[in-house]
């Protein structure tokens, strides 16, 4: 069935016409039942290896369905995987090169403490199972052709990226004059370390790792002491916030801010963990941004601001009140449970807003 | 005038009615936390098979010859249309799967092989049928306009022609809900803009067209010769699902022991009288599990009308508790066969039909 997987358009005009036919449906949703990675509508992965990296990380294959649009070295992906039976959504940087063996592409994922999707990820997960992908993102990618000489830092899971673009670079022989400096807490807890360390055995990159448990938390100084020529190199750099703002205050303070390119990783806030109350809430769609505390439901706070705001029975019961969030969490009245995040869709009239929240009404 | 027999609404105090509602707040609040991978995998099951059913039928249609085929093939048709009816559309518009975060389950996206449009359906049904169910003149889904069903609606001369044309409306059923769904008639008294009116027509229009051709010129157009078997097949699985959901639909709510409320009711309900108003109004169907899944467990109909968004396969399993409940406040729990309610609610119909 290779040829579903690369629909071209009269592939797309005979599903157009046959649409007609399976009407409310699409032809995807019987597609999909069959294999899911043949649903366009919902683009899916088939994961076919689990290869563990270090005691708490694992790299995960993934044959990904039709209509997967490829990536570039250093982008990440959406993956939605049920856990329990309820859906969540994480981004991973892509570790494979673009257009990987057997168009397979990879994610590295460490488990996080109290990670639900990161350790359900590493621990559970098993050849076989079915993930729900988006396409590639993200700006944090090797120009084309790539620079001659590179600097890349990073600390912890912000190997990730990293790691798909020196990846690319190896496999094109344009690996020669790279510099990684890695910083983890110790060395068994370096995620691709017997790859990176056989590079620096073929002098094809120079690693310097950097172990926390043993040396403490470097400065951006520290680390760029390790690479003299630092403000000559192209760099890239992922890991925490802390030492992101240090590294970009370095290159702003030596005139060389334009050559370095960073990638923040959001922490996930685990639900419940969050004690906000109120917040101040955009309705994207109307255009209104109102500020409200912790008891006001969405749905009053957008109406008393003059929002249209879709709505029922005010008890949560006929559900004409929903939208997605863009962003924030909330609070549901009647449960007291605290959920949310980007592409989660709520009830107004029975939620609150626990910290700033978006939402598309 | 005949005489109504005192409601157990007139004989709760507010601490008896807040108490049932903490006791059904807790019903569902452990079910609801309960939900899991098994619960996902029910809905998905339920799904595949509607869409196995639905493929196979038109399969069976499209390459066989023999009669007894077709007629097997209209049979198969008729279940997947039952299924994706009452089985998952009407329950994954309630949101009882929303929890999953699915998009493609989801009360927000799903639409149904009928013709009304999910968004008009689920104004009438979730928000105005499950908000106001059983007020005479504010619940539309009892029908009121078109069949007396209460000794509190006048009489007119043309309900006694109800029986004949209460048949004909449980045939067109689909298409009755669908255009009664829009409340054009709110337009007329400005509860409704004439815009918005409009944009509802269109969008039914374009999905009226879209069945229509489906079911009675593309299916019998790619059928070729048997094109007229077909079409019969689709007219009558189409019939055939309308007139088991108008049953349903009906059983829930007219049989005798029923209670309606007058407007007054709504004044200042708590919570507590809102569960026992939607006790005293809906009816379930006894019956085994085939049966609970062709009406897409809507045979509990008390259950679901105090829990309009819990998985609906959970019902079969809370029904023992909501019934301990009703005995602990001396409730009624109204619960029959199928031919028997049904008889109950034709009576009703027969003898309303006359002053």
């Amino acid at each position: 069935m290779r040829r579903i997987a690369h629909r071209g358009w009269p592939q797309r005009r005979l599903l157009d016409v046959a649409s007609l036919l399976t009407t409310p449906l699409a032809p995807d949703d019987f597609l999909g039942l069959v294999n899911p990675l043949w649903s366009n509508r919902q683009l899916a992965g088939r994961v076919v290896d689990v290869r563990q990296e270090t005691s708490d990380s694992a790299t995960i294959v993934i044959r990904p369905g039709a209509g997967w649009r490829g990536h570039r070295a250093g982008q990440h992906v959406t993956l939605g995987i049920a856990v329990d039976g309820v859906r969540h959504q994480r981004s991973y940087s892509l570790t494979s090169p673009p257009r990987g063996v057997d168009g397979h592409i990879s994610i590295a994922v460490k488990a996080v403490r109290d990670g639900l999707v990161s350790t359900h990820l590493v621990r559970r997960t098993a050849p076989g199972s079915i993930v729900f992908l988006g396409q590639a993102a993200g700006g944090f990618v090797l120009p084309e052709p790539p620079p001659e000489r590179l600097l890349f830092v990073t600390a912890g899971s912000g190997v990730t990226p990293v790691m798909g673009m020196l990846r690319t670079l190896a496999r094109s022989g344009a690996l020669h004059d790279a510099v990684l400096v890695h910083v983890d807490r110790q060395p068994s807890s370096v995620m691709f370390a017997g790859e990176l360390r056989r590079h620096a055995g073929r002098r094809t990159l120079r690693l310097h790792e950097h172990h926390t448990a043993q040396d403490g938390r470097p400065s951006a100084a520290e680390i760029l002491q390790r690479v003299p020529d630092w403000t000559e190199r192209e760099t890239w750099a992922c890991g925490p916030s802390a030492l992101l703002d240090d590294l970009q205050t370095r290159f702003d303070e030596a005139g060389v801010a334009a050559r370095l390119r960073v990638e923040r990783f959001h922490p996930a806030v685990a639900p419940g963990a969050h004690d906000a109350e109120g917040g101040t809430v955009t309705f994207t769609r109307s255009g209104v941004t109102v500020d409200v505390d912790g008891t006001t439901t969405l749905l009053a706070a957008g109406e008393a601001a003059g929002a249209l705001l879709p709505s029922g029975c005010r008890a949560g019961i006929c559900r004409t009140c929903v939208g997605s969030l863009r962003a924030g969490l909330v609070r549901d009245v009647r449960t007291g449970q605290v959920s949310g995040g980007a592409g989660d869709v709520i009830q107004t009239c029975v939620s609150v807003a626990a910290g700033a929240v978006a939402i598309d009404l | 005038m005949p005489t109504h027999p005192a409601s157990p609404l007139e004989r709760l105090t507010d601490d008896d009615l807040d108490a049932i509602a903490r006791e059904l707040d807790a019903i569902g609040d452990a079910v609801r936390a309960d939900l899991g991978e098994p619960d996902a995998a029910y809905i998905r099951r339920v799904i595949a098979l509607q869409r196995a059913l639905e493929a196979s039928a038109r399969i069976l249609l499209f390459v066989t010859r023999s009669r007894s085929a077709a007629v097997g093939g209209a049979a198969l048709l008729t279940t997947a249309k039952i299924l994706d009816n009452l089985a998952i559309g009407h329950n994954v518009m309630h949101g009882q799967w929303d929890w999953m975060r699915d998009p493609q389950i989801h009360s927000t996206t799903w639409e149904w092989d009928a013709p009304s449009t999910a968004a008009s359906w689920k104004h009438s049904h979730n928000y105005q049928h499950h908000t106001y169910t059983n007020i005479v003149g504010k619940d539309r889904d009892l029908g009121y306009s078109a069949i007396r069903v209460h000794p509190d609606q006048p009489w007119h001369p043309v309900y006694l022609l109800q029986p004949l044309y209460g048949i004909a409306l449980a045939l067109i059923f689909e298409w009755a809900i669908a255009i009664y769904d829009m409340e054009l008639d709110a337009v007329r008294d400005g509860r409704k803009t004439a815009s918005q009116a409009k944009s509802e027509l269109r969008a039914f229009a374009r999905k009226a067209a879209r069945q229509l051709a489906k079911d009675y010129v593309l299916f019998p157009a790619v059928s070729g010769r048997r094109a007229r078997r077909t079409l019969l097949a689709n007219l009558s699985a189409n019939v055939l699902r309308s007139a088991w959901t108008h049953t349903i639909v009906f059983m829930g709510h007219l049989p005798e022991e029923a209670e309606t409320f007058p407007e007054q009711q709504l004044e200042g309900e708590s919570r507590g009288g809102w569960y026992v108003r939607q006790l005293l109004g809906s009816c379930n169907l006894d019956g085994r599990r085939p049966f609970h899944l062709m009406t897409g467990h809507l045979s509990f109909q008390i259950e679901h009308h105090l829990f309009p968004d819990v998985a609906c396969h959970r019902y079969p399993e809370i029904a023992p508790r909501v019934r301990a409940v009703c005995e602990r406040y001396d409730l009624p729990y109204a619960s029959g066969p199928l031919g028997r309610q049904y008889r109950s609610v034709a009576k009703k119909i027969l003898r309303y039909a006359l002053p």
